[in-house]
């Protein structure tokens, strides 16, 4: 059962991931009828596994969502947009519910009575809620205000009922597969029986329809049990057969008859052939000596409530859905590929030491252990990529939730916005898409709280009332690009510049480009918000947000248009375990600079070097200054800077496009290293990224060229505060 | 003889407690995810002796698979239970209007739902 419970909830997931997509289609308007059939089924399997689990409020709330959403399909309710925001906040209360349910957490109701209401109001016509089904185990007391219908407590009968049942079958009782024989069956359980055929309906063999029904049967049933246990051996063929059951002389009413009244007293008309069975019997009921008269009615009140609309559902098999090939899957654990994924590193490792020794051992090119090395090479690279295709997984569900923070937090600050999403199918690792969750976050709280204007504003400046954020991934050599963009007002530059210069972090004088301004955002202790809202003032700043995608190996640039809006862009690995690295030697050590963050490698001329400031260095790359980093120095490996002349320049990128020269002492190769995390085995060093073995089972550090830069041009910053002030 | 019973449902959850209930009852259990899968299982397998199935499925729902299974000569007689959420009556009536035999009601106890196979079962 626990078992169960598990499939149930990943089941609810996957359910509620489909019920989310299918909403925002509704929200968009393209959704058709299909895609509305599939919402209604996500929220009817919930409900459904939920029930089974005896996960009350999840059944009670599914359930009023279910209902609306059979609303809309049935073509009852025509979508507005007011009512899928309610739809689409209902999703996210489902979701809490799951969640909460899942985790064995408390349920408190009133977080979420406004939407449950609003959800109920939905499905009302005119301040009356429609006849609701009742659910089946959550028993509700139905007062049906009729007062002719006097039921009286019933006087003790003896143990032992005799009833006469006669019992005539139509031919579709038989063309649904039931049997009379049966349900003889069932009748002999419950006690002595006896049944005689009346085959007197009969007719000439060469008029004996095959399908038709011609004996009828008078039954003597002498049992203990009360007359609904008798009337249960029925229920499947109730409308297939003429059926009276007698006890003690009394006929039971049947739940047709009641039917019948209740619909006489709802003001509705029943279908018309239960109407005609038993019209006398509708205006006179009353219920006879039974033990448990009231259940007995609200029983039957319950298997035929009185449904005036009887839904014609569409049962046309849903052709779009079938042309979808199902795709088979197994379930494995992540623990498990996590082991193959450090396996497989480990191979890539013994793989190039392997090569290192078959080097130092001189083979000739050409010889059979050369090439089958190669061949191994080869094989260990693709199988790398096989296990790292496992992890892969699509940014979908990541993006899914990030519509859900836009609209709480456009509700939350008054505004209109939309989120559309592009390459939600992109792929990238497991870790990837869930470290990136928070950054994101914080950067969709950014985008809808500052970015986007309130709808008056936006309405004066002649955009749209709605605002739009847009996010989207792309595959961008060997690496994945997620856009996040508003159609805000852009980064107010004049004000970012002078809370900087209030807050200490540049000199007031300094000289800045736009972009160089854009980028003071993603400085420590910088925020922009004159009073910190509770929506992204939460302690977390642009540097953290920095911070997070570079630890993941990413890089993130701003760029802005006043009027316009600002797009975020952030760079990042498709893996976190394996990297496309150059060797460099620095000071006697060997580093690794990611290869993506090189530019061009350059041999520098003394006369390309100038300084500049007090101890800073730039370069001159053609007829460009780029600052010059060294490395050595930078990194602590030694005190004085080395001579340019003697080292390499690497010109690296870093997030947002600028461009540096880290010079290091030499360039060893270009190789795949296996990424090892210095967190986790040791510590967190600033410019420093990972580590890795080598071939020669040494340890190299793996460079992290943003936070290098970043840190050298922090040092740089605090030298010319120092210098500013000083002077 | 053991009976078996193919069991009709888009959620991996239900078809999971409906084995179990099954099993446990002594039945050999047939699966299948939904209506058009329910007819490929059928194609392929010994006509079971119930067949247990969902109504809202994708592709194929519960009233397109019964009434497909009755236009079926060979599974004409074949008892079909459907599995509704509620007492739903219309939804009752139209399974029925389908060609359905009765009807279990979700969430079910194991008893019940051994009960009304039995109940439709030769």
């Amino acid at each position: 059962m626990a078992e169960i419970r598990q499939t149930f909830f990943q089941e609810c997931e996957e359910q509620l991931s489909e019920m989310e997509l299918g909403l925002l289609a509704m929200d968009e308007g393209n959704a058709d009828s299909e895609t509305v059939n599939a919402v209604f089924r996500a929220v009817h399997s919930i409900k459904g596994g939920a029930g089974a689990f005896k996960l009350t409020e999840l059944v009670q709330f599914a359930h009023s969502f279910e209902t609306a959403l059979d609303h809309v399909r049935s073509g009852k309710l025509t979508p507005t947009p007011e009512m899928m925001k309610i739809m689409l906040r209902a999703a996210d209360v489902l979701s809490d519910l799951v969640e909460a349910s899942r985790d064995g957490r408390e349920i408190n109701e009133a977080n979420y009575a406004g939407i449950a209401a609003d959800v109920k109001a939905l499905t009302t016509v005119d301040g009356v809620e429609e006849v609701e089904e009742p659910i089946d185990f959550q028993p509700t007391v139905i007062d049906f205000g009729m007062p002719e219908l006097a039921i009286e407590p019933a006087p003790t009968a003896s143990d032992e009922h005799e009833y006469r049942i006669n019992f005539a079958p139509r031919p579709e009782l038989y063309a649904n597969a039931n049997e009379t024989i049966l349900i003889f069956r069932e009748l002999n359980r419950l006690g002595a029986m006896q049944a005689t055929c009346d085959a007197s309906a009969v007719p000439a063999l060469d008029e004996i329809d095959p399908n038709g029904a011609y004996f009828s049967w008078a039954v003597q049933l002498k049992s203990d049990v009360e007359i609904a246990a008798v009337r249960e051996v029925f229920e499947f063929v109730d409308g297939e057969a003429d059926l009276t059951i007698e006890t003690d002389g009394q006929a039971e009413v049947s739940d047709a008859d009641i039917a019948a009244l209740l619909a006489q007293a709802l003001g509705t008309s029943p279908p018309a052939d239960e109407a005609n069975a038993s019209p006398a019997i509708a205006e006179t009921i009353s219920v006879e000596a039974e033990p448990e008269p009231v259940a007995a009615t609200s029983e039957a009140v319950a298997e035929e409530p009185v449904a005036p609309v009887q839904a014609v559902e569409s049962s046309k098999p849903d052709t779009k859905a079938a042309a979808i090939p199902t795709q088979t899957t197994i379930r494995v654990e992540f623990d498990r590929v996590d082991r193959l994924i450090n396996l497989v590193g480990e191979l890539v490792i013994n793989q190039a030491m392997l090569s290192q020794r078959v080097i130092e051992a001189n083979f000739a090119g050409s010889s059979s252990v050369v090439i089958g090395l190669e061949e191994l090479e080869q094989l260990t690279r693709e199988i790398q990529e096989s296990v790292m295709a496992i992890r892969a997984q699509p940014v979908k569900p990541l993006f899914q939730r990030m519509s859900r923070m836009v609209r709480e937090v456009a509700d939350a600050t008054g505004k209109e916005v939309k989120l559309k999403t592009e390459g939600e199918a992109t792929e990238v690792d497991k870790t990837v898409v869930e470290r990136l969750a928070e950054p994101l976050t914080h950067m969709i709280r950014n985008a809808v709280d500052h970015g986007i204007e309130s709808p008056e504003v936006r309405l004066a400046a002649g955009k749209p009332a709605e605002g739009t954020v847009r996010l989207t991934a792309a595959h961008r050599s060997g690496r994945i690009v997620i856009e996040l963009s508003d159609d805000g007002a852009g980064i107010n530059r004049p004000k970012v510049r002078a809370s900087a210069i209030n807050k200490g972090l540049i000199p007031a004088d300094m000289q800045l480009s736009d972009s160089d301004i854009d980028n003071l955002l993603f400085l420590p202790g910088f925020s922009t918000a004159a009073t910190i809202s509770s929506i992204s003032g939460r302690g977390v700043g642009m540097d953290v947000v920095k911070r997070s995608i570079q630890a993941l190996g990413g890089r993130i640039s701003i760029s802005s248009r006043p009027g316009l809006g600002s797009t975020f862009s952030m760079s990042l690995p498709l893996t976190l375990a394996v990297l496309d690295g150059m060797a460099v030697s620095v000071a006697g050590q060997t580093l690794v600079v990611p290869l993506t963050a090189i530019v061009e490698t350059l041999k520098p001329k003394k006369s390309e070097v100038h300084g500049l400031g007090s101890d800073g260095r730039v370069m001159s790359i053609r007829d460009t200054f780029v600052p010059l980093i060294d490395v050595g120095t930078q990194l602590g490996f030694r005190e004085t800077p080395t001579q340019p002349e003697n080292s390499v320049a690497l010109l690296v990128e870093t997030g947002g496009g600028a461009r540096n020269a880290l010079l290091v002492d030499s360039i060893q190769d270009q190789r795949q290293v296996v990424i090892k995390s210095l967190e986790a085995n040791y510590g967190t060093v600033a410019g420093i990224a990972a580590a890795t073995i080598l071939g020669d089972g040494r340890v190299a550090l793996i460079l992290d060229v943003d936070a290098l830069v970043s840190k050298s041009f922090e040092e740089t910053l605090v030298g010319e505060l120092h210098y500013g002030t000083g002077g | 003889m053991t009976q078996t019973i193919l069991t009709v449902d888009d959620s991996r959850t239900m078809r999971d407690m409906l084995k179990m209930a099954l099993v446990e009852a002594g039945y050999n259990v047939l699966q299948a995810v939904d209506g058009v899968d329910g007819l490929d299982v059928l194609q392929t397998s010994a006509p079971p002796d119930v067949i247990v199935t969902d109504i809202n499925m994708p592709k194929m729902d519960g009233f397109g698979l019964i009434e497909a299974v009755r236009k079926d000569s060979r599974y004409r007689k074949v008892p079909i239970l459907v599995l509704t959420t509620e007492s739903d009556a219309a939804k009752k009536m139209r399974a029925k209007e389908a060609g359905a035999t009765g009807w279990i009601v979700k969430p079910f106890e194991p008893t019940k739902l051994i009960a009304a196979i039995r109940r439709v079962a030769a």
